[in-house]
């Protein structure tokens, strides 16, 4: 087995991701087939290999430090599920 | 011929010439749209109301003299870009009611030239599937074959195309997912050079090979759509700083002396015998037209598959922890406390795929695993874009087979995540590389399916991949076959 139920728990806890039993069984096969199968790569000897992140350098872009047009509160606001005034309302993080 | 049957440069002319307005055309696509919809799904929004206010707007235009070549052009957009006011979905349950506040930069370049939209197309869930299957709005249909998958995950994109239901689309590939379609659907799909696109505005899946891309009825408009929407963007700091060539200008009847590669890799077992066949007739056409062949290996081919899905899978997880029902898409109303709230909110709104993928990602990045998988398969990247690099300095283009086989059956292979990863072996390895590639008509399997192959070019070779495939359509006739229905 490369992977087991109780890691199925917890990287389902690390990705925030609230699963079913039946899917976190279901996930649990189904991610031991697919590990299996990349593990192919460990055929490869990539001693000395620089990792590559991007296809194409990528540089970071700095810009003049100058005050663009931006969404705005009320635009910003648009999708949000629920709201007070300007701000964006969750369920109390603090008791 | 109807209007809505018309290419880009076809439906121009008549345009230009004040032969047809743009409100026609759009009443045209309306109508047809309306007719075939229930038999193919291509969309998730039709757009009436957008489309014939952008008709008049564009005939407005044509009257002035301002007319582009996409002025007045109906077209569709896969649900990935971002359209102010109008909703956007991704194909989530998550984006149900998401309307975006802003344009992505390829829209706001198309609305420009004066495009009319008619509509947002469905896809795999983010994008995340071969077979548009993955879509919370259901299934979209072949329009060749209606127990067919059109292919995924632009599958709206290509199945709107072969359907007449919009003269071009722009949809989005990150390991095939413009190519593959537009294969199996029979229609021309460019997947650009990583970076000729801007991304600002499209719904990120994999952002180190996500790319923008045109699927279109024939050549010549996929030339017109990547010159319309490639270039630099301030907005997007991956997008490259290098001129837009006339991409139009490209399309020359001649492909004498071109170096053409053949990678004894892409001819696997299980390749199927209409694939096979469409290749052997593909490289006659070729040689006919004074193009040379040479074998060439990529040897690092076997090993994409497994480097595209832990890469792809390890950037999604981390995209996709935007949506934690805070600012916008779907909230959980009856948790608890907030991390209660993000986690119901998350599996009520993502689909079994992007599950999958995001618990698949995590698993790769997590702790004590990141060295063993994600790093690997970077590593492994490295020496897959060093297979193309090496090919290219004795070849001009590369030529493959799009996929192992003619579209599958709605339902053969939802159920079995890995087989379906493996369709896109003939694709992935093009955007690992970051290179450019095309899908165009090369045949027909028994069933009637269309079959498409590959151009893969040089980074930055679109020009070359265009010629190529322009000469090769100019001397068949596949993409004259239309869908009957």
């Amino acid at each position: 087995m490369k992977i087991t139920r109780e890691q199925i728990d917890h990287v389902a806890r690390l990705a925030r991701l609230e699963l079913t039993d039946a899917e976190k069984e279901m996930f649990t096969g189904q991610m031991d087939a697919i590990l299996a199968y990349v593990d192919k790569l460990n055929e490869l000897d990539t001693g000395g290999i620089i990792p590559t992140s991007h296809a194409v350098p990528v540089e970071n872009v700095f810009r003049e430090d100058v005050a663009t047009e931006s969404l705005g509160t009320d635009r910003a606001l648009l999708n949000a599920p629920d709201r007070s005034e300007s701000f964006f309302r969750v369920p109390k993080v603090i008791e | 011929m109807e209007l809505y049957e018309l290419t880009i440069h076809e439906l121009h002319r008549k345009l230009k010439n004040r032969e047809v307005s743009s409100v026609e055309a759009t009443r045209s696509m309306l109508e047809r749209i309306g007719a075939v919809e229930d038999r193919v799904r291509s969309f998730i929004t039709v757009t009436p109301e957008e489309a014939l206010k952008n008709a008049e707007a564009a005939d407005r235009r044509i009257a002035k003299g301002k007319i582009d070549v996409l002025t007045g052009i109906p077209v569709a957009l896969k649900d990935i870009f971002l359209t102010a006011g109008i909703r956007t979905t991704c194909a989530s349950r998550i984006l149900e009611n998401f309307i975006p506040p802003y344009d992505s930069t390829a829209v706001a370049k198309l609305k420009e030239k004066g495009i009319v939209l008619v509509g947002k197309l469905n896809q795999d869930e983010f994008a995340m599937g071969s077979s548009t299957e993955s879509s919370w709005f259901g299934t979209t249909r072949n329009p060749w074959h209606p127990d067919y998958i059109p292919g995924g995950s632009s599958g709206g994109s290509a199945s709107c195309i072969a359907a007449r239901q919009a003269t071009a689309t722009l949809g989005t590939d990150t390991g095939g997912s413009i190519r593959q379609p537009a294969s199996h659907c029979g229609c021309v799909g460019l997947k650009p050079t990583y970076g000729r696109v801007s991304r600002y505005g499209v719904i990120a899946y994999a952002s180190s090979l996500d790319q923008v891309g045109p699927v279109t009825r024939d050549v010549a408009d996929c030339a017109i759509m990547l010159g319309a929407v490639a270039g630099h963007d301030p907005k997007d700091s991956t997008s490259v700083n290098l001129p837009v060539p006339d991409y139009s200008a490209a399309l020359v009847h001649d492909v004498k002396g071109l170096k053409i590669g053949l990678p004894r890799e892409y001819f696997i077992e299980g390749l199927d015998p209409s694939v096979k066949k469409a290749m052997d007739e593909a490289i006659a056409t070729y040689q006919g037209l004074g193009a040379e062949f040479m074998e060439i290996s990529l040897p690092h081919t076997d090993y994409a598959v497994a480097t595209y899905y832990l890469i792809a899978t390890a950037e999604a997880s981390s995209n996709l922890a935007r949506y934690d029902g805070v600012r916008f898409g779907h909230r959980n109303t009856d948790a608890r406390g907030l991390l209660d709230m993000y986690m119901l909110s998350r599996d009520e709104g993502f689909g079994t795929e992007v599950k999958r993928r995001i618990m698949l990602g995590t698993y790769a990045l997590s702790s004590g695993y990141y060295d063993a998988y994600y790093l690997k398969a970077q590593k492994v990247r490295t020496l897959i874009m060093r297979d193309f690099i090496k090919a290219f300095e004795t070849v001009d283009v590369i030529l493959t087979p799009v996929a192992p086989t003619p579209a599958f059956k709605i339902g053969e292979k939802f159920n079995d995540p890995l087989q379906m990863y493996l369709s896109d072996i003939f694709t992935i390895p093009v955007n690992l590389a970051g290179t450019c590639g095309i899908s165009v008509p090369a045949g027909f399997s028994r069933e009637g399916l269309p079959i498409g192959v590959q151009l893969i070019g040089k980074p930055f070779g679109e020009e070359t991949i265009l010629r190529a495939a322009y000469a090769f359509e100019q001397n068949t006739e596949w993409h004259k076959r239309k869908a009957e229905m």
